[in-house]
């Protein structure tokens, strides 16, 4: 049987990316959800909404990604009713950590990206992950998933510091769209969350549907 | 190959042949954008093997003639030889015409070399760049076995992912609302180019040290050098 | 259901509910996903009053740089540091659990623990999990008998000496020690050979770059400095990417507002403070 694919996690398709801004963060990811070359849906969301300013991408095989999304529900949900208070993005970063490397001989197939804001604090914050929960936290913007290195291009030459949130909508959408538009397995559409302290704004976007 | 198969010592495995790989990856980034008078043309400047530097002064693009230049990556003998072997065939030519080639007609010329090497290919990627019959800039793009595409601007080799979307971006004005591409001057190029490569640097291993970028006119080629990380 | 959604059950260790899974998708010939390593290049050198360990900042996944600015130099104990080479995942979790087993060991003992315990205790974790955690370790500390230096290797071997090295920069890293290293240095010849063997690897090796992180271990605690020295910077851009407003074409839009419950905004020390407060 031929395969299209070089790895697992590339069998669905499907990219994520997050950006920080001046107190501020976004998340975007395409609506592609795929079967090697063949696409199946224009409209799978990989981006879950995990506390009231915490959002959660999860790229990679979609198998996992909703597996990974509701063990993530069922445990954020456990912390906050024993907790009495809501999880930080903090709190989600360890938790998403040793969720992936329990599995460490035995992987989910996905590369998560977390973008939030800390409810105490009103701080920005971003993660990334690779398969294993190996976290990097790194000041600007943190890529996943199929085309991450179209979009580390793209982010690199467009982000800059102390985007207002409607100038990080500009640039977050622009890096991902034409991102995954030199992608064949990601696109058909993507969908935008800007994170401020006191609203969550959600856009999908206009985009080549091939 | 299985887990167990892989997990297993090299001793423990079924005797096997070991293959000699004629290929090797010696990274290098090329972008060319080309203008109405000019085109430019420009690539990093280290040479690699596995985790090592082999050169951090290298250009990958070479003259064919007065205003053709081709600009070649990969593995670092098969472009050495590519360019031998096009160096030959177009000194034969001028011999034999008493006229240097023209751009379109050494562009058909290495889509028919890299061809004629169809099942043992160059591991290569090559783009040439030059000026038309017209003076006006162009840009032929290549697959290791000689499938060309003539364009405005392009990127081949070890960091095409980083730099292509910016550039359908910038150069095509792709994905945004009444926006026109806009018109391509040397100083566009110029930035563009250097931010790229900055780029590049900055998320590839492979790619860094210096870029070189000459410009082609009528007047000949002009050559700049700028520093990238050399980490 | 697997059982460690089951509320009453507390399981450790690791999981291998996926493995019959991924071992299928193996043996229909698919290739496993690489995770991030950190190519690296890590070293230690014992001076007269104490030890100096050094690191890269670089970590990358394949050919990409996945991570310019990572900690690679790892907190055990006030008087014990370790640098990590090879699978990040592993490195970060191996010394937060030998860091927070260690700590038991200290409480238990009602003693400074050796840096001598701390490296019997890493080398026999990976060498039972027989080199399946990738993790290569240089670990230094100063305990009562004095400083000592170890590295250990990912199947449970350790050396132990005056200088060490470890990662894919190890070996331009140890041309350093090998040319320059003599016994009773002082801590600034220390540093500064610390400083050119991390350089040698940035430079030197693809897989080694960034900055240069530092940790300087006495018998009066540890100082760790990051970054010690800014190796490469970023180059400048020419161009500004400015899009004008209103430049992504929009399908729809939605705003959500969130209901503040209580709001109370304690000022941080500095936004750039990553640490996590784990201890």
């Amino acid at each position: 049987k031929i395969t299209y694919f070089q790895s697992i996690l590339s069998y669905n398709g499907g990219c994520v990316v997050a950006m920080k801004g001046k107190n501020c963060v976004a998340i975007a990811s395409d609506l592609r959800f795929g079967v090697q070359l063949q696409t199946i849906a224009t409209d799978f969301e990989r981006v879950f909404e995990v506390g009231p300013n915490l959002y959660i991408g999860l790229p990679g095989l979609v198998t996992d990604t909703q597996t990974v999304a509701q063990k993530l529900q069922y445990r954020t949900k456990m912390y906050e009713m024993r907790e009495g208070r809501q999880v930080r993005p903090q709190t989600l970063m360890a938790m998403v950590q040793n969720l992936l490397y329990e599995r460490r001989f035995g992987p989910y197939f996905v590369e998560p990206v977390i973008a939030g804001i800390d409810p105490s604090t009103n701080e920005p914050f971003i993660c990334a992950f690779d398969l294993i929960g190996c976290a990097s936290t790194p000041g600007d913007f943190c890529v996943a998933g199929t085309c991450e290195e179209n979009l580390f291009g793209m982010c690199e030459t467009l982000w800059r510091e102390d985007l207002e949130p409607e100038d990080l909508f500009e640039v977050i959408s622009q890096s991902l769209v034409n991102a995954f538009d030199r992608d064949a397995s990601s696109g058909w559409g993507a969908v935008v969350h800007i994170i401020e302290p006191h609203q969550v704004t959600t856009r999908r976007l206009k985009c080549r549907q091939d | 190959m299985s887990a167990e198969m892989l997990a297993m010592s090299e001793y423990g495995r079924d005797p096997r042949k070991h293959h000699f790989s004629p290929y090797a990856d010696n990274g290098g980034t090329t972008i060319a954008i080309a203008g109405d008078d000019f085109v430019m043309v420009g690539s990093d400047t280290r040479l690699t093997n596995y985790s090592g530097i082999l050169s951090r002064n290298q250009t990958k693009v070479f003259p064919l003639t007065e205003k053709t230049m081709i600009a070649s990556t990969g593995c670092w003998a098969d472009v050495l030889s590519l360019y031998k072997d096009l160096q030959a065939k177009l000194t034969l030519y001028s011999q034999e015409h008493h006229d240097e080639m023209s751009t379109p007609a050494i562009a058909q010329l290495v889509s028919t070399v890299l061809y004629w090497r169809r099942f043992f290919p160059y591991y290569v990627s090559n783009m040439v760049i030059g000026l038309d019959e017209d003076g006006s800039g162009v840009v032929y793009h290549y697959d290791p076995v000689g499938h060309m595409e003539k364009l405005r601007f392009s990127s081949a080799g070890a960091s095409v992912a980083q730099i292509q979307p910016l550039l359908d971006n910038q150069l095509g004005a792709l994905n945004m609302k009444d926006a026109v591409p806009p018109k391509v001057t040397k100083a566009l190029a110029h930035q563009l180019m250097h931010d790229a490569f900055i780029s590049a640097a900055e998320r590839d291993v492979k790619t860094g040290d210096s870029c070189i970028i000459y410009t082609v006119t009528k007047d000949g080629v002009a050559e700049e050098q700028v520093k990238l990380r050399r980490d | 259901m697997t059982k460690d959604e089951d509320i009453d059950e507390v399981h450790t260790g690791f999981q291998f509910d996926n493995l019959a899974r991924n071992n299928m998708l193996v043996s229909r010939g698919i290739q496993m996903p690489t995770a991030v390593k950190t190519g690296t290049t890590i070293v230690g050198v014992v001076y007269k009053e104490g030890v100096v360990l050094g690191a890269d900042t670089r970590a990358t996944s394949g050919d990409l740089i996945a991570d310019k600015n990572c900690d690679k130099i790892h907190y055990m104990q006030p008087n014990i540091y370790c640098c990590g080479a090879g699978t990040a995942a592993d490195l970060e979790m191996t010394t937060q659990l030998m860091s927070s087993q260690l700590e038991l060991h200290r409480l238990n003992t009602g003693r400074q623990v050796l840096v001598r315990t701390a490296n019997r205790m890493l080398s026999q974790m990976l060498f039972r999990y027989q080199g399946h955690v990738g993790a290569a370790l240089v670990l230094g500390g100063v305990d009562k008998y004095g400083p000592a230096l170890y590295s250990i290797h990912p199947h449970g071997s350790s050396d132990y000496g005056p200088y060490q090295v470890m990662g894919s920069g190890s070996l331009a890293a140890m041309s350093v020690f090998e040319t320059r290293w003599k016994p009773d240095l002082e801590l600034e010849e220390a540093k500064l050979m610390v400083r050119d063997a991390i350089a040698a690897g940035i430079f030197n090796d693809l897989f080694s770059g960034s900055n240069v992180d530092m940790c300087v271990i006495t018998r009066d605690g540890a100082t760790h400095v990051r970054p010690y020295e800014v190796a490469n910077i970023k180059g400048k851009r020419l161009g500004k990417y400015n899009y004008k407003r209103g430049s992504t074409a929009v399908l729809s839009s939605n705003v959500k507002k969130i209901e503040i419950v209580s709001e109370t905004v304690k000022k941080t020390p500095s936004s750039t403070d990553e640490s996590m407060d784990t201890a």
